[in-house]
């Protein structure tokens, strides 16, 4: 057989042993949360796929002319080279829009199972040693996965991600002592800049991109080469790894989740309007969209602007404006921290054992504790970020709002980490979990006509059930 | 078993009867919800198919347990890689001279890295600090009409420009209308607001955003994007939200015939603080 044949030279060239067979064979552990990181995979992929399409269309220029497609509002009005260039993606070219469409919400899907991903690995510790250069490569995935987001939104040069470009703008511009000069640079000038659509665009298809191939190849080879974390079980030790192997069992499954997150990003795609920039209209300087929000990886971000007291300092008759601390410092020190948790834990707990084994959230209150915190600031930020929609939804005026979203910002983490912390403490101590179900007693009929109990049964723990391993 | 292979066949030929619509679909012009629910079932067939393959009908390939092959190296082992890496940095720094004319020569290429860096953008210089706004220059709206005495009423407000720079990012004024005396300024701001028409930049201090909410019954300007409010009577100090530095003013007189002049550029830089602005 062919198939023989190729397999057999390739082996040959590689290891002289096994190096297909070896890896071919090569057992990955089943849990529905690892496949969380495949999604991410997955939708990047999509998004390579879709962008390709798209770059084949998009005009990166500020260049004014007259709109004269099919969109009839927008007739005659003056937009600009790449708004109109979008324009015609979306209504002219046959299967652009819903092209379009999946992109976008792909970027949504990516962003967002990174963030699951992100949670999963902190939660289960499984970012602990050996494993802290994936948690870093990850971060660095998660950056460059805003970047890729932030840059590609602006592209369209429409009035919702004009005002983001022109609030980034702003933020670079309050970096002390080269502020104004990197702005400047990147943007080609004061605002809005005369290249800063083709920057963004050479950023967005090519730099992070490249940095995203990059760093998922290195994430994905590490996994490979230190294997797969687990969760403890009867059979299974530090030392040996439980799953299906890759080929064909594996694979199949893995390819057969690819389709499935391509089919419904596609029809998210299909069906659910986003990114509508014919509504918002073509950018000018001197009109905002409101309500405005950017994507809800960046809404968080957003949320700390809107919620951060107006405050602006004077240092030897320089000035520190209102956005450094909340647009630069505060999200720096979130990353920082968030980068850095696996050697702090470790410090702190002074472990520094390897650790094949996922632990539950319950074995780690202190973590759980402070990974609910973090996972409430975010969600607090992500509603602060879009107060006014807020407001209006719950009818309220945005002041109010914003006293209440200031309060808990501070106040939410605090209490969802402890109390996180308590639940997870209480779990751990207690010999049963109480949601595995109440302890069974069992009676058997005797001969005599009365009732005997027999022994009672702990409670099935999840694990126990799958069948114990075979080696 | 038997239902599990009937699945499988039922997914991929429901994905393939898709894929088929998909190119009529095209064929007869191209309808994005369509394309969209036909990729749904033409990939998720493909993919639940495949799924339900491998976990219901490759029974025979139960779970295996492996050695992860991965372990803490032995300590000789660690010590042989740092001592082959600290090996080649000896070998190299022993000849010091070498060694330091190899870090300059790096270092005089990454300054020289900094020229192309240059060429990125202008200088900001004093771009910042000024606008297009000169004495004398009429104001005009979007559409480059002449802004009279007449042209707003009591309470409302319009976006202006310099007649020669319509649409000019850092030159946007809002020019608002309120009743005569009502203006609350110092008399040096107060001259430049002559009967009750007062022009601020319309740049957000915040972030830069184009203050275009004007909230008529409290007469305060409110930015949409993080909602920094300013008192339009009081010289358009921040009463509300992150923003720190009132909005500059825009001196304006009225000509006998009506239209309206700018009595120079606005009263501060425009926009959100940079490092140079002075307090």
């Amino acid at each position: 057989m062919i198939v023989r044949r190729w397999v057999d030279g390739v082996d040959e060239r590689l290891d002289g042993s096994s190096f297909i067979s070896r890896n071919l064979r090569k057992v990955f552990p089943d849990h529905w949360s690892f496949m969380l990181g495949e999604i991410a995979l997955y939708s990047f992929l999509l998004l390579v796929l879709t962008g390709t399409f798209l770059s084949f269309f998009y005009l990166a220029s500020d260049e004014p002319v007259t709109y004269a497609g099919p969109y009839q509002p927008l007739q005659g009005q003056t937009v600009s080279a790449a708004y109109d260039s979008v324009m015609r993606l979306s209504f002219e070219v046959r299967a652009g829009l819903v092209m379009r469409q999946i992109h976008h919400w792909a970027a949504l899907v990516f962003m967002g199972a990174i963030i699951g991903h992100l949670i999963r690995v902190f939660f289960t510790g499984a970012f602990r040693k050996p494993r802290e250069i994936s948690w870093l490569i990850g971060i660095g995935l998660f950056l460059s996965g805003i970047g890729a987001g932030f840059s590609g939104y602006s592209l369209p040069d429409d009035a919702l991600s004009g005002a983001g470009l022109r609030i980034a703008y702003s933020i670079v511009l309050s970096i002390p002592f080269v502020g104004t000069w990197v702005a400047y640079l990147f943007f080609g000038g004061e605002f809005p800049g005369p290249d800063i659509l083709n920057r963004l665009l050479v950023l967005h298809i090519f730099i992070i991109p490249l940095a995203i191939f990059t760093l998922l190849g290195a994430h994905l080879a590490l996994v490979w080469h230190q294997t797969h974390t687990q969760f403890r079980a009867p059979g299974r030790t530090e030392d040996t790894v439980t799953g299906t192997p890759v080929w064909p069992k594996f694979a199949l499954k893995s390819i057969g989740l690819a389709f499935t997150t391509f089919g419904v990003i596609a029809v998210l795609g299909g069906l659910f309007q986003i990114n509508p920039i014919w509504l918002y209209g073509p950018f000018v300087p001197y009109s905002t969209a409101s309500p405005s929000q950017p994507d809800y990886y960046i809404g968080w971000l957003e949320g700390l602007l809107r919620l951060w007291p107006n405050w602006e300092f004077h240092v030897f008759g320089h000035t520190i404006g209102e956005l450094l601390l909340p647009s630069l410092v505060v999200p720096g020190l979130v990353f920082t921290i968030l980068a850095l948790w696996p050697f702090l834990e470790a410090r702190v707990s002074g472990d520094q054992e390897w650790h094949h084994f996922a632990q539950h959230p319950r074995e780690a209150p202190v973590r759980s504790g402070f990974g609910a915190a973090g996972v409430a600031f975010f969600v607090v930020l992500v509603l602060a970020g879009g107060n006014d929609v807020v407001a209006k939804f719950l009818g309220i005026e945005v002041d109010s709002l914003n006293t209440v979203l200031r309060w808990a910002v501070v106040l939410g983490p605090i209490v969802t980490g402890l109390v996180t912390y308590w639940i997870c403490r209480d779990l751990r101590d207690r010999p049963l979990h109480p949601l595995t179900g109440p302890p069974r007693v069992t009676f058997r009929r005797n001969a005599a006509g009365g009732f005997e109990e027999i022994e009672a049964q702990p409670p099935v723990a999840e694990e126990v059930r799958e069948k114990p391993g075979r080696t | 078993m038997r239902r599990a292979s009937l699945i499988v066949a039922v997914a991929f030929g429901a994905s393939t009867l898709a894929a088929l619509g998909l190119f009529v679909v095209y064929i007869a012009g191209g309808q994005p919800q369509l394309e969209g629910a036909l990729l749904f079932v033409a990939l998720t067939g493909i993919g639940a198919g495949l799924m339900v393959w491998a976990t219901r009908l490759m029974t025979g390939i139960g779970q295996i347990t492996q050695s992860r092959r991965h372990a803490p190296p032995p300590l000789e082992e660690k010590e042989a890689a740092a001592e082959a890496m600290a090996g080649g940095v000896e070998e190299m720094s022993r000849r010091r001279l070498l060694f330091r004319l190899l870090l300059g020569a790096a270092g005089a290429l990454g300054l020289a890295a900094i020229f192309p860096i240059r060429s990125l953008g202008r200088a900001p210089g004093a771009s910042l600090f000024r606008t297009e706004w000169r004495t004398g220059l009429r104001l005009v709206d979007v559409d480059g009409n002449l802004v009279t005495r007449d042209t707003l009423e009591v309470d409302s407000f319009t976006t202006v420009f310099p007649e020669d720079a319509v649409g000019s990012g850092d030159s946007q004024a809002v020019l608002i209308r309120v009743p005569t005396g009502s203006l609350d300024l110092p008399p040096d701001q107060l001259a430049g607001a002559p009967d009750g028409y007062v022009a601020y930049s319309k740049i957000c201090t915040h972030a830069g955003c184009a203050v275009g909410l004007y909230l008529a019954e409290v007469q305060q300007l409110r930015c949409p994007c993080h909602q920094s409010t300013f008192d339009v009577l009081n010289g358009a100090q921040p009463v509300y939200g992150p923003a720190a530095r009132a909005l500059p003013q825009l001196p304006i007189e009225i000509d006998p015939d009506g239209t309206m002049r700018a009595l120079g550029d606005f009263t501060a830089p425009v926009g959100p603080s940079f490092w140079d602005l002075p307090p």
